[in-house]
């Protein structure tokens, strides 16, 4: 039956969140966007909440909670309320999780899985992203080749968050022409940490160029094993991931300039009570609320084991021309004050301005 | 539980509705579009021995929603021309006591066909629904209510083709401002009202709209809307203006569905036409693969899906009996934008076929652009969220 109201157990999940978001993000977001650096407490206190680890079956060392992808847009919507950047961060090992835990043999979950079950936040991350023009998910230049029982990969990645310090990276590479995942372990020859990246925005988030020249892995490190993953599913939780943390950044972008707009007096008046500013607000406001429902949706479908890309994929595009359209707004609305870094608004434009390049950078 | 899974009652209502749009409706759409002097009487009477389909009269839960979409993607003029209380109904709904509800609508499905209709607006004012000048005077236990309202919808239909019902708002004292205003019911065959102008239109041209002229039409004491309380006028108290706006939020989801319905014949027939062609949309690719068509494509159709979210937020809100006042106006001003942009983006998409009267993609331009217009235009339903995402007064926010 047709609904909108989360269930009491995501309605608490929610809370928590949101109370993490405001009382430990909101205080540091500046700092680490200017230092570029996240301190590890903060890392350490969000891998507590058990955001992703709760999902891991007890055989494996987790809870055995539900692993949805709706109560996942939930609470990356809170979290990037928060701040993108330390969203991205405490959600990466998630790019090796859940892929393992939904698509990963009997081995690779019992392999993998029970190092993020810790207290201590595990590092491990996911390489998609090619740095080249016309960069297509569904033809990647990194390839994988079955040579003498094991694979071996070669390509050039970006935007591999935290990967000098991820143990585990799960590297997108088209094998016969299909993407497909592989499991890579720290250390492996041939594989090379770049420079960190420097970014218009998320600059607090660690990303990475990645080289794979010519990495051997056994076998097995493909995940899925023999039958292999559903690469089209996997894109499509990223989608929901990324249209949920847009949402979460438009939010904030929207609620902080209409705060400020019923302050701020020009000509006598609340620059709110003028239209101009007023009907930009209102439609922040819509835009923001339907560009969640139709992730909803999209994240339904997922949940349900269905197909989701067309929907996936609306809801990604629909969120990325939404966010820019209403983190711009937000520093419109402030005005010169706007463009300063002393305001948040700044920054969440540039953060804003990412989730069109960002792909498979976050899952649900 | 977030939850998108239609009942099955729900699917049943959808497949029902759309049998009829698609059988009934649109074989004769283009018709009476080009002959808008002619009445579909054999589909009214067919549709009335039915009764069941489109109308404020089918309930305000989320079937009705969803059947309306069904019946609009048939054809918006038709569906509004069938018999219905129409707005009239949904201000009786919002704004009578119960003892008016079956006085007025309790006998509705008995007898021939019959129709409702709503009259607020005048040649003066439109969206400034406080500013009306039509009076109601008590004359012992009569009103005498003087006045001309224009653009009603299904007036005639109403007035003159049936022994239907008008609701008629007006002020009781100039003076008083907002608290003067109180809605009244008009029977059908009262004398002082008389159907004028009857409007040529853009679209919706199935539908009639007309100008109603109120010359000491009198009326019994009862028939004025709502509580004793309503009743009374005094300078402060608001509970008239009020109740005409609480039925806005009963009507504003039920135009926002009517949008959805234009919106998605267009998005469907493009669909199918670029199949047909052999041009399918590729979801998931990167932007900067996609085909203008395609990122044109998406974008109207993610724009359909969020104004149908927005709006079924609306009837949900609604059917739980919730305050859905922001809810309705976010889904009303999404909506009514969404069809305008999405007709006429399909209108350009198909070239000199969109633009042909040959197929009806001109039409659904043409009818889709009432439903920024009529119940509140985008702009008016803007103000109202700002207002209240603001939290602020029309003083404070003009
Ligand atoms: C086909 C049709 C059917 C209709 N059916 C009915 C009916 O059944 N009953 C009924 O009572 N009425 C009906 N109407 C009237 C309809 O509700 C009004 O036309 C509508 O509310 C707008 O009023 P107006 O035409 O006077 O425009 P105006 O109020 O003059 O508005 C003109 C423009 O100014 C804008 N505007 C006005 N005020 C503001 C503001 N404060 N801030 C920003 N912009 C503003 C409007 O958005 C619009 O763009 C119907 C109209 C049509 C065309």
């Amino acid at each position: 039956m047709i609904s909108f109201s989360p269930t009491e157990e995501q309605q608490m999940i929610v809370t928590m969140v949101k109370q993490f978001a405001n009382d430990e993000m909101r205080k540091i977001y500046r700092e680490c966007d200017e230092s570029g650096e996240i301190p590890s407490r903060i890392i350490d206190t969000a891998w507590g909440l058990g955001l992703v680890s709760t999902s891991i079956p007890e055989e494996h060392g987790g809870l055995g909670g539900e692993h949805s992808a709706i109560t996942g847009a939930l609470i990356a919507e809170e979290l990037a309320w928060g701040d993108l950047s330390m969203t991205m961060h405490i959600l990466c090992p998630a790019l090796v999780v859940y892929p393992v835990l939904e698509m990963g043999t009997e081995e690779q979950k019992k392999k993998y899985l029970p190092a993020f079950c810790g207290d201590k936040f595990k590092t491990a991350t996911a390489a998609l992203i090619e740095p080249r023009f016309g960069f297509d998910p569904y033809s990647l230049s990194t390839t994988a080749t079955l040579k003498d029982g094991s694979y071996v990969l070669k390509g050039e990645k970006c935007y591999v968050p935290l990967a000098a310090d991820a143990d585990v990276l799960l590297v997108y590479a088209a094998e016969k022409g299909k993407s497909q995942g592989f499991i890579v372990e720290k250390g492996i020859k041939g594989l090379e940490i770049g420079e960190r990246e420097k970014n218009m925005g998320i600059k607090a988030l660690a990303t990475y160029e990645v080289s794979l020249k010519g990495c051997n892995i056994p076998k097995e490190n493909r995940l899925g094993g023999d039958k292999g993953c559903d690469f089209e599913r996997i894109m499509d939780c990223s989608r929901v991931a990324l249209s949920a943390m847009a949402v979460g950044v438009a939010r904030a972008a929207y609620e902080y300039s209409r705060d400020y707009a019923k302050e701020r007096v020009a000509f006598g008046e609340p620059i709110a009570s003028r239209q101009a500013i007023a009907f930009m607000l209102a439609e922040m406001a819509i835009e923001v609320d339907a560009s969640r429902l139709v992730n909803w949706e999209a994240a339904w479908k997922l949940d349900k084991k269905e197909t989701a890309t067309k929907e996936a994929s609306l809801a990604k595009t629909y969120c990325d021309d939404m966010v820019l359209m209403v983190t711009d707004r937000a520093v419109q609305i402030l005005g010169g004050h706007g463009y300063i870094r002393e305001h948040p608004v700044e920054l969440w434009l540039r953060n804003g301005r990412g989730f069109v390049t960002f792909d498979g950078m976050a899952t649900v | 539980m977030i939850d998108f899974e239609l009942t099955p009652e729900q699917k049943e209502a959808i497949a029902a509705a759309h049998k009829i749009a698609e059988e009934m409706l649109r074989p004769i759409s283009r018709y009476y579009d080009e002959h808008e002097d002619e009445s579909p009487k054999e589909l009214i009477d067919k549709m009335w021995e039915g009764r069941r389909e489109g109308g404020l009269m089918a309930g305000l839960d989320m079937a009705a929603a969803l059947r309306t979409e069904e019946m609009f993607w048939g054809d918006a003029g038709l569906t509004l021309a069938l018999p219905s209380p129409g707005l009239g109904g949904a201000a009786i709904f919002a704004t009578g006591t119960p003892e008016q509800l079956q006085r007025f609508l309790g006998n509705y499905n008995e007898g021939g066909p019959k129709w409702g209709a709503m009259a607020m607006t005048e040649t003066s004012c439109g969206s400034d629904t406080a500013a009306i000048q039509a009076t109601a005077v008590l004359d012992g236990n009569e009103w005498v209510i003087n006045g001309e309202k224009i653009f009603i919808t299904s007036g005639k239909r109403a007035m003159e083709d049936s022994p239907g019902l008008v609701v008629v708002w007006a002020t009781v004292d100039k003076s008083a401002g907002r608290a003067g205003m109180k809605s009244f019911v008009v029977p059908a065959g009262t004398p002082g009202a008389k159907v004028e102008k009857k409007e040529k239109k853009l679209g919706i041209r199935a539908s009639d709209t007309v100008t109603i002229v109120f010359d000491n039409c009198r009326i019994p004491f009862e028939n004025i809307l709502g509580s004793p309380e309503v009743r009374k006028i005094d300078k402060t108290g608001t509970a008239g203006f009020k109740k005409a706006m609480a039925t806005f939020d009963a009507t504003r989801p039920f135009i926002a569905a009517q949008a959805l319905g234009v919106g998605r014949a267009a998005l469907d027939f493009v669909r199918e036409a670029l199949e047909k062609e052999g041009v399918k949309i590729r979801y998931g690719l990167p932007r900067n693969k996609l085909t203008a068509l395609e990122r044109d494509f998406m974008e109207m159709e993610s724009n359909y899906k969020a104004a149908k979210l927005l709006t079924l937020r609306s009837f949900s809100l609604m059917s739980q009996m919730l305050p859905n006042s922001l809810e309705a106006s976010m889904a009303k001003a999404k909506a009514g934008l969404a069809v305008t942009k999405i007709t006429q983006k399909a209108v350009e998409i198909m070239g000199p076929l969109g633009y042909s009267r040959k197929l009806l993609l001109e039409k659904w331009m043409r009818d889709g652009k009432i439903n920024d217009i009529f119940e509140g235009t985008g702009q008016i339903n803007m103000l109202v969220v700002a207002r209240r995402i603001l939290d602020f007064s029309r003083d404070q926010l003009k």
